[in-house]
């Protein structure tokens, strides 16, 4: 029978259920790849539920360093009988089915074209230990022992691994180090090791490291002078405060007195975690919450208020599917347009893409200047593949000689110094960017009133409508402001002169994205690329978008928003934008981009224009 | 439109403490109806801190929307003040209290505001005794909006409209009490006697002050049959007693005999002297108050004065542990611990 061939270049996938200790030993499995100079990209695919249900862990391993979604199974890792049927049919002809075979294999599963191999990991786990718990456990360590013989990866990187998890619990390590041993005796007794798909110790991964986007980003916040952070607890964004309440309670505490130089609040809801986010920042602390799609609905009308009475705000959105609680446990970019507009009237808020744990650590720090430089609400918008798996990032750097960006903020003496009467809402600098003063400066030059109802340029109410329309158009002078402010977005031409046909992208799309260019490029397509790291875009955009025929945007979400956003804001043809999107839940694949631009790009009849079948854009 | 208070002022006007007159405490001419309960609210929060001696610059005022909430421009015009959106000014009073936990908080709501769309912000402000004093400006409708009936309404109330109101009221202060708010006051716009001294202790309570005051809309809600009208809440009052604040740095002396008044230190050393009308009342004890409200409910009275105060209140910030220094004032030496800690960090990623 065929078997697939490849050395450090294949995707296994795990299949278990939620809730029996599989995340660790799944965790060892890609850790000890890592460690052998692999780069790895573990995603988790776990069900809206805390036990009981299906749950995958899915490796990609690749040396060429592609680290998105390929999309195939070369092997199954399948330790859940519920959901064997399905498993067995995702696995690529000559590709590989692990199984526990203590009970014989359901006919019906039976494929001619994949390989079977059956290890007895309820039996020898009844065996070995008595403890119900602990034969469950050590199952899934077991499996890795297996892989261990069937991969060839060093037993001794799985050792030390299991030395640097169980530090500080050592009687834990032998037991561990003991299924590690019965799995791969096991394998080595009875196949083949190892089997055509296999690794081989590479240098390919440099100094990188291996974490998820939410630990970074609550880094970013303890880096970039958080002392506030105020959030309501939701998928996929709690591991951002919670990672945030741990390296406050490593770094933030004083070691004189004990106190703490940081607050964090579990609020009532979302309206009130913005609510304090913009007390804060009023006051003049860094503060920021962390949310997904539905707390962005509760915030909207608060995100307004911020825009308008010009309030530092930092929001780390972590998007998931939806609409309304969508699929809680699932990926997708679809929080765009609600963020950008978020609030009644006419608003729109900056939005920060990050699509690597370095980027979701800088644009995290960068968030607190850039909201504090432009008075206004800063939204980084990750997403769960992002924010919780590991992804292989750059080492998180700072510059120790780099210092805050506080923005605007008169203090005690030049206030004092000052002739003119203070305008909180005048636009002294010509960049649409106002002075402010924290609460208590000075007894009597410094006060003013915030609000949310319409004010003249010493924030004194008016209803005047050219005070409003002149305020109206100093916020979009500044938003032309924040077009310099925000990061660039990043090109990457085909060739020397580039092709007329473009991607955008942005956000976890990345790899994938980048991936299909290379697949295009061996099949003579070139594609150039334009990857967005925030809103507004800037003229680096509407330049990219002019020099090519044909724009891909490519997109995880059903209706295009970002493409909606660029006909928005770029004054662009629609037309020349053609929306690739995915929309399912699961990160989108390099062979689904390739796929799409492929059969435009090479003529085939088929077409991604989504309003074709409607008849409208003639 | 923007009203502007004259600036003449007689030169002997009396001074504080600071150096301050009145004017330092006012702020610009109130556009609310003549005779608006709220009016009266203001000028007893000006009056109280300028008798305080309060640096008006140290005091932040915040609200949410309504008529009520319009009011801290009103007063304080050398503070900052922030009138957020509407029921959310708690939320935004306890990120501004965390950033700076030296300033004085002054948060004013209106019973729209509280009771109904802010509910759940006023319950978990309760909940975390965030320092503050929070006034609701409480006449029983929504005069923003222009008369609708509100979650305080007492049943069969009848407003501008005509209709009685058909629902049980929110008692504000019994939900406080039982929420376990550390300073609970009920009192009358129209009795600034009364008035004045409990904003005076609740600025000082260290903790969640609540002060719900009785403050009629004499343009929605002031007509034959409401019960949060003058005429109504006048004869219908019955006060648990005077009471007198005597602030920290003054001799204390008390004139009263002993049985007949109840001293009670605020964390600052200040005294309120209570004079007790109704025996039955216990200050340290949150089930006699909420008893006594009950039972003068009953008798179709309203009890007034301060209810309930825990001296040993302990707020929000002392709860958690936090910095003596504010939050905000903190320095990129304190916040950030620099590339070596990153260092570390990378290599326990590998
Ligand atoms: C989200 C939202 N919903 C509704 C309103 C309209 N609104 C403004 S004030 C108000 C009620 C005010 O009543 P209250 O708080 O009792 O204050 P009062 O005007 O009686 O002093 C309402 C419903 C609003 N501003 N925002
Ligand atoms: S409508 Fe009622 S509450 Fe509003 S200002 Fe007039 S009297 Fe006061």
């Amino acid at each position: 029978m065929k078997q697939i061939t490849a050395v450090n270049d294949f995707v296994i996938k795990f299949a278990n259920v939620n809730g029996t200790g599989s995340a660790s030993a799944n965790n060892m499995f890609a850790k000890s790849l890592f460690r052998m100079g692999l780069p790895v990209s573990p995603k988790n695919i776990f069900p809206s539920n805390i036990q009981g249900l299906p749950t995958w862990y899915e490796v990609r391993v690749s040396d060429k360093g592609y680290l998105g979604r390929r999309g195939g199974v070369d092997m199954m890792v399948c330790v859940n009988p519920q959901s064997m049927a399905k498993d067995v049919k995702e696995v690529e002809p000559g590709g590989y089915f692990l199984y526990d075979s203590s009970k014989p294999l359901d006919l019906r599963l039976v494929r001619n074209d994949i390989n079977y191999i059956g290890i007895p990991l309820k039996d020898i786990c009844q065996r070995e230990y008595k403890d119900p718990r602990q034969q469950q456990l050590f199952r899934n360590v077991i499996y890795v022992g297996a892989l261990s013989a069937l991969l060839d990866i060093e037993f001794e990187v799985l050792t030390n691994l299991v030395a640097d998890l169980f530090r500080g619990k050592e009687k834990l390590i032998t037991p561990n180090v003991h299924a590690l041993e019965l799995g791969y005796h096991y394998a080595k007794e009875h196949f083949q090791c190892p089997l055509g798909i296999r690794v081989e110790r590479r240098d390919a991964v440099g100094d990188q490291i291996l974490i998820d986007g939410n630990t970074a980003a609550s880094l970013g916040a303890i880096y970039g002078g958080a002392t506030v952070a105020a959030w309501y607890p939701i998928t996929p964004s709690t591991s951002v405060v919670d990672g945030f309440e741990k390296y406050c309670k490593r770094l933030r505490i004083d070691p004189g007195s004990g106190h703490k130089n940081y607050a964090i609040v579990q609020a009532e809801d979302e309206l009130a975690a913005i609510g304090m986010v913009i007390g804060a920042s009023w006051n003049g602390a860094r503060a920021f919450t962390a949310t997904s799609g539905p707390g962005i609905s509760l915030m909207s009308e608060f995100l307004g208020l911020a825009y308008f009475a010009e309030i530092p705000t930092v929001l780390i959105d972590v998007q998931r599917a939806g609409p309304s609680t969508g699929m809680p446990t699932r990926t997708q970019q679809s929080d765009i347009l609600a963020c950008a507009y978020a609030s009644h009237g006419d608003t729109k808020h900056v939005l920060l893409f990050p699509a690597t744990p370095k980027e979701c650590f800088d644009m995290t720090a960068e968030a607190f200047d850039l909201a504090e430089t432009l008075q206004t609400p800063v939204i980084m918008l990750t997403d769960l593949d992002l924010g919780m798996n590991d992804n292989m990032s750059e080492p998180l750097r700072w510059d120790d000689k780099r210092h805050y960006r506080r923005g605007k903020v008169l203090n005690e003496e030049q206030l004092e110094n000052m002739n003119e009467r203070f305008g909180r809402y005048l636009d002294v600098d010509g960049d649409g960017i106002p002075y402010r003063t924290y609460p208590g400066t000075h007894p009597t030059k410094g006060s003013f009133f915030t609000r949310g109802t319409s004010r003249d340029e010493y924030a004194v109410y008016t209803e005047d409508s050219e005070a409003y329309e002149q305020n109206m158009q100093r916020l979009l002078l500044k938003w032309e402001t924040a077009k310099i402010e925000v990061p660039a977005p990043e090109l990457i031409q085909a060739g020397k002169d580039g092709s007329a046909v473009g991607v955008i992208h942005f956000g976890t799309s990345r790899d994938s994205t980048l991936e299909a260019i290379d697949m295009l490029a061996a099949e003579g397509v070139a594609v150039d690329s334009l990857r967005i790291r925030a809103f507004p875009f800037c003229k680096d955009v509407d330049d990219f978008i002019d020099s090519h025929d044909t724009v891909f945007v490519i997109e995880q979400n059903r209706d295009g928003q970002l493409r909606t956003l660029l006909v928005n804001e770029c004054e662009v043809s629609p037309k020349q934008l053609l929306p690739i999107l995915n929309y399912g839940g699961m990160p989108i694949t390099a062979r689904f981009i390739r796929d799409k631009i492929a059969a435009v790009a090479k003529g085939d009849n088929v077409t991604p224009m989504r309003k074709k079948s409607a008849g409208k854009e003639k | 439109m923007t009203y502007i208070r004259p600036n003449f002022r007689h030169p002997e006007l009396p001074v504080n403490e600071l150096g301050y007159t009145r004017k330092n405490y006012e702020g610009a001419l109130s556009t609310l109806c003549a005779g608006c309960g709220h009016d009266s609210i203001s000028a007893a929060i000006v009056q109280a801190c300028f008798e305080m001696s309060i640096e008006p610059h140290n005091v932040a005022k915040l609200s949410g929307i309504g008529c009520s909430s319009k009011t801290p421009t009103y007063f304080l015009g050398n503070s900052h003040g922030f009138n957020s959106v509407h029921g959310r000014m708690p939320s935004v009073a306890t990120g501004a209290n965390l950033a700076n936990r030296d300033m004085i908080y002054v948060g004013v709501s209106g019973d729209g505001d509280t009771a109904s769309i802010g509910m759940g912000q006023f319950t978990h402000a309760v909940r975390r005794n965030l320092n503050m004093m929070y006034v609701v400006e409480n006449n029983g409708c929504y005069g923003l909006t222009k008369g609708q009936d509100s979650a305080t309404a007492d049943v069969g109330s009848i407003s501008k409209k005509g209709e009685p109101n058909p629902f049980e009221p929110i008692d504000l202060v019994s939900v406080a009490l039982q929420l376990g708010a550390t300073f609970v006051a009920r009192s009358f716009s129209g009795d600034r006697e009364q008035l004045v001294p409990l904003i005076k202790a609740a600025i000082s309570h260290r903790g969640f002050a609540f002060i719900d005051v009785i403050s009629p809309c004499v343009t929605f809600n002031n007509n034959p049959g409401s019960t949060k009208g003058y005429s109504h809440v006048r004869e219908h009052l019955a006060a648990t007693g005077t009471v007198d604040y005597v602030p920290f740095k003054n001799e204390i002396t008390t004139s009263y005999r002993d049985g007949e008044s109840k001293e009670v230190t605020l964390h600052d050393g200040s005294v309120v002297h209570l004079h007790k009308a109704d025996p039955e009342l216990n200050i340290s004890s949150r089930r006699s108050a909420l008893r006594l409200i009950k039972d003068y409910k009953a008798k179709d009275q309203i009890l007034t004065g301060l209810l309930f105060m825990d001296e040993n209140s302990q707020d929000l910030h002392e709860v958690v542990g936090t910095s003596k220094t504010p939050l905000r004032s903190l320095g990129e030496s304190e916040l950030c611990p620099g590339q070596k800690v990153l260092d570390k960090l990378n290599e326990s990623l590998r």
